[in-house]
């Protein structure tokens, strides 16, 4: 790390985009929190952070795409607002976005352009852009076809346009939000060894992860980001897996749940060498066997990204397992479907509530019985029965403190807290064995978060077995009676969750065994 | 040549379609030649209803509406000429309609995210509904539409009687074909285009305003639709009557899909129905079917048409999706 930081000239402290006091709010939510940060010409600066900590609204207001509520931002001495992507390309910024921006049907000479194009006589010049891509391609030893069609390329590949897109505009600050995401290994790391090139001929970069060994691998300082704010600045050389772990689940106040001792009785969950394929056919669960019983909560802590999602998936009947099984109170579900799950009595409270908690256009009352919507009493045979329909929606919202005008508002009207409360009213309602509760406070406000831990740890003691799966260190440490560690796709770990070492599970959840 | 290679089918079936109309000129030039006008006459507004469509729909905007822009327009065209004594007169005034009527489409979708199908169908009861109350009998045009014969092509065997013996919208349709072509997949203005109907989230952070482009093209591109209408009013016949579109507009939209939203496809798969109609005017004296058939043929064609057409060919990405800036990614 120290030989690399000789190696890297640098003009001393030339700060190229300086950010202070930068706030910004959706809804009640506050995404960015008095943001100020810096970042020097040549330089790599890692924003580290769990999803939902504000990382990439804090990149779309640099990029033009979100205006600030409050602070400001200079770009290279001017601080005069971005106005929009237009403003921020023209002022060297680039940015290659999560999703790619990319026209799937046009070639990559076409999607190069795209905006800035030339045109000999009113005729577009693709043989220039052809020519540029090539010559692009070439200096930065990014092999593209220019003729080829995006929807045709690899990702990685789709990727390589991106970047060249942003270099072919002049940038002195290339921001890359998750940017390995979405690659293999092998992917990742060909574009570690192309951000270090571009860093070297004076590209400033601000890259975006939650992936500790790639902060490690590149970056010349971090950034480290929690609900919003910036919670903690390091240069990398300082530092080591262990140090951003800890950082990144923070050392904010424990929003401490009163609960009783947990009277664990009978088994309910059993996970056996179970082994989950992600999106990209990668191991993402990787022989994972755990057991939960009634009338405990397990929590499964990690940083995001070790097979979290899949698990949770495999358990909840939407993603088939690859080996392995999932029993449920002796019952093997491990090929169910969602349908199967709930009537075997899962409740499953899923991480992304937009779209697989919800039914945005659909009335609250409606979402309240999405899982029951053709079971008595709600139906009887064929016909739904709209009053108990209604009954159970205005019961549930006494219950469970949901806010809205009424109960058949569309739930897409909710702020996040009160579409969460939906959630967690609908899948603890039907009284379920299991309790399964993934990323449960994400993106809600600090009462919600509350009144949501109240609600699991009451499951619980009603005799629910209860699996939390969260990203959030306090929230385990705070709800788990047991806690079990993932990591690379397996438990690393089991510890009881009383009197738990946070500094302990920040070594394991890195890795360092 | 690399061009030949990438199109070669169209390429194919255009020579074979030639060759198989130059043998038939060969055998019986009236016949032959009275066909092809009459099947050029028949797709000259499909031709344009498919432009309107093509420019709208290549921004992401579905029309339906277009059978309300021809048939408003019709209605304008006609009785501007008429009262004014102008037949150029007639004919701006039918496209500005077409423009307006755009206009109405492109403003309540794109600006007040009005869902696009259902504003298409209140363009075409709308216009139904103005035409026929405002629709009074006994008008007539003070002259004919022109007939021109353009020097030199005119010449040319079967396609010079066909195409270039001609009035002055049908030859604005045959120009309007390749400039839309190239205008689309040659210019800036055409990338653009494509770049709003099929991603419109990667043109935004490109840096273009999608949404000013998807007004302007939706209203713009009512000008062909505004030119069919002129066409049917004064060019095709001369008079203006309740519901005189009947239809066009609609298998204007199915010769969109057929042609791939592209402009020289379009023109081919309009012409296609043309000479479908054509032959089935001519067989009429040969084999003894009911007349309603014989009209009934075109669209049942459609019918055909979409059914196999509707599964091979792809529709702009974004169509029919209102574009909200920030939303996504």
């Amino acid at each position: 790390m120290s030989q690399q930081e000789t190696e890297r000239p640098r003009q001393q402290d030339e700060r190229l985009l300086d950010i202070a006091g930068l706030s910004k709010s959706y809804g009640t939510v506050r995404a960015n929190r008095d943001i100020s940060l810096h970042v020097r010409r040549g330089e790599i600066v890692a924003l580290l952070g769990e999803n939902g900590a504000g990382k990439s609204t804090l990149v779309k207001q640099i990029f033009g795409l979100a205006k600030p509520d409050e602070g400001t931002i200079t770009i290279k001495g001017d601080a005069s607002p971005v106005k929009d992507p237009r403003d921020a390309i023209r002022r060297g910024i680039g940015m290659v976005h999560q999703h790619f921006q990319l026209v799937p049907v046009m070639t990559v000479a076409e999607n190069m352009i795209l905006g800035h194009e030339t045109t000999k006589g009113g005729r577009l010049d693709i043989d220039g852009a052809r020519a540029m891509v090539r010559e692009l391609s070439k200096k930065h030893g990014l092999a593209v076809d220019p003729d080829a069609e995006v929807e045709d390329l690899p990702v990685g590949t789709q990727q390589r346009v991106e970047i060249l897109k942003a270099l072919s505009r002049k940038v002195d600050l290339l921001i890359l939000d998750e940017p390995t995401a979405v690659l293999t290994p092998q992917e990742t790391d060909e574009l570690l060894s192309v951000m270090k090139e571009l860093a070297a001929a004076g590209t400033s970069i601000v890259f975006i992860t939650h992936k500790l060994r790639e902060v490690l691998a590149v970056s010349d300082r971090v950034y480290v980001l929690r609900q919003g704010a910036v919670v903690g600045e390091v240069a990398t050389a300082d530092t080591d897996a262990r140090g951003l772990a800890t950082m990144m689940v923070g050392r904010d106040v424990v929003l401490r749940v009163d609960k009783d001792e947990a009277k664990p009785a009978h088994e309910v969950l059993s996970i056996k060498d179970l082994v989950v394929l992600d999106d990209r056919h990668l191991r993402a669960v990787d022989g994972f066997s755990l057991d939960v019983r009634a009338g405990e909560i397990v929590g499964v802590a990690g940083v995001e990204g070790n097979g979290q999602r899949e698990l949770v998936e495999a358990i909840a009947g939407m993603r088939p397992p690859q080996s392995g099984s999932i029993d449920l109170l002796g019952k093997d579900i491990t090929k169910a479907n969602p349908r199967d799950t709930h009537v075997a009595g899962i409740g499953h409270i899923p991480e992304d509530r937009e779209r697989h908690g919800l039914v945005a256009s659909y009335s609250l009352a409606d979402n309240l019985v999405l899982n029951r919507f053709a079971e008595k009493p709600f139906c009887n045979g064929f016909v739904r029965d709209f009053d108990e329909v209604r009954q159970n929606a205005e019961a549930l919202f006494t219950e469970f403190d949901i806010r809205a005008p009424g109960v058949q508002t569309p739930a897409g009207a909710l702020s996040g807290g009160n579409k969460q409360k939906v959630v967690v009213a609908r899948e603890m309602s039907f009284g379920p064995k299991l309790l399964m509760a993934a990323q449960p406070t994400r993106g809600v406000d600090v009462g919600s978060i509350e009144f949501i831990h109240r609600r699991i740890v009451a499951a619980r003691d009603e005799g629910a077995a209860v699996l939390l799966v969260s990203a959030e260190l306090d929230e385990v440490l705070s709800l788990a009676d047991r806690i079990a560690v993932i990591h690379g796709g397996k438990v690393v770990a089991e510890l009881p969750g009383k009197d738990a070492d946070r500094t302990e599970i920040g070594r394991l959840m890195a890795g360092d065994q | 040549m690399e061009w030949l290679q990438r199109n070669r089918i169209s390429v194919g079936t255009t020579v074979v379609i030639l060759v198989a109309a130059y043998v038939f000129y060969v055998v019986n030039d009236n016949v032959a030649t009275s066909m092809f006008k009459g099947a050029w006459f028949f797709a000259v507004p499909l031709v344009l209803g498919a432009l309107t469509g093509v420019v709208g729909e290549r921004s992401g905007v579905v029309n339906i509406g277009i059978e309300g822009q021809m048939l408003v327009a019709a209605f304008t065209a006609f009785f501007t000429a008429a009262a004014s004594g102008s037949l150029v007169v007639g004919v701006g005034v039918g496209m500005l309609a077409g423009i307006v009527m755009g206009a109405f489409l492109a403003f309540t979708t794109v600006k007040g995210l009005m869902d696009q199908i259902i504003a298409g169908v209140v363009i075409n009861i709308v216009a139904t509904g103005l035409t026929s109350f405002f629709y009074r009998p006994g008008q007539v045009l003070s002259a004919n539409m022109p007939q021109w014969d353009i020097p030199v092509l005119s010449s040319i065997p079967l396609i010079g009687d066909v195409f270039f013996q001609t009035g002055p919208i049908a030859l604005f349709a045959l120009l309007a074909v390749p400039v839309v072509h190239l205008a689309l997949f040659r210019t800036r203005w055409g990338l653009r285009t494509r770049s709003i109907g099929e991603y419109p989230s990667a043109a935004d952070t490109a840096g273009i305003n999608v949404i000013r482009m998807r007004l302007l093209n939706v209203t713009i591109g009512g000008i062909f639709a505004g030119a069919a209408g002129a066409f049917l009013s004064m060019e095709a016949t001369a008079g203006f009557e309740r519901g005189m579109t009947a239809g066009r507009g609609f298998l204007a939209l199915a010769i969109l899909i057929f042609g791939a939203w592209r402009p020289l496809r379009v023109f081919a798969a309009a012409l296609f129905f043309g000479f479908t109609n054509a032959l089935a005017s001519q067989l009429q004296g040969v084999i003894n079917i009911p007349q309603q058939f014989i009209t009934l043929l075109p669209y049942l064609l459609t019918l055909v048409v979409l059914a196999v057409a509707a599964g091979r060919v792809r529709a702009p990405g974004a169509v029919g999706q209102p574009f909200v800036k920030g939303e996504g990614s």
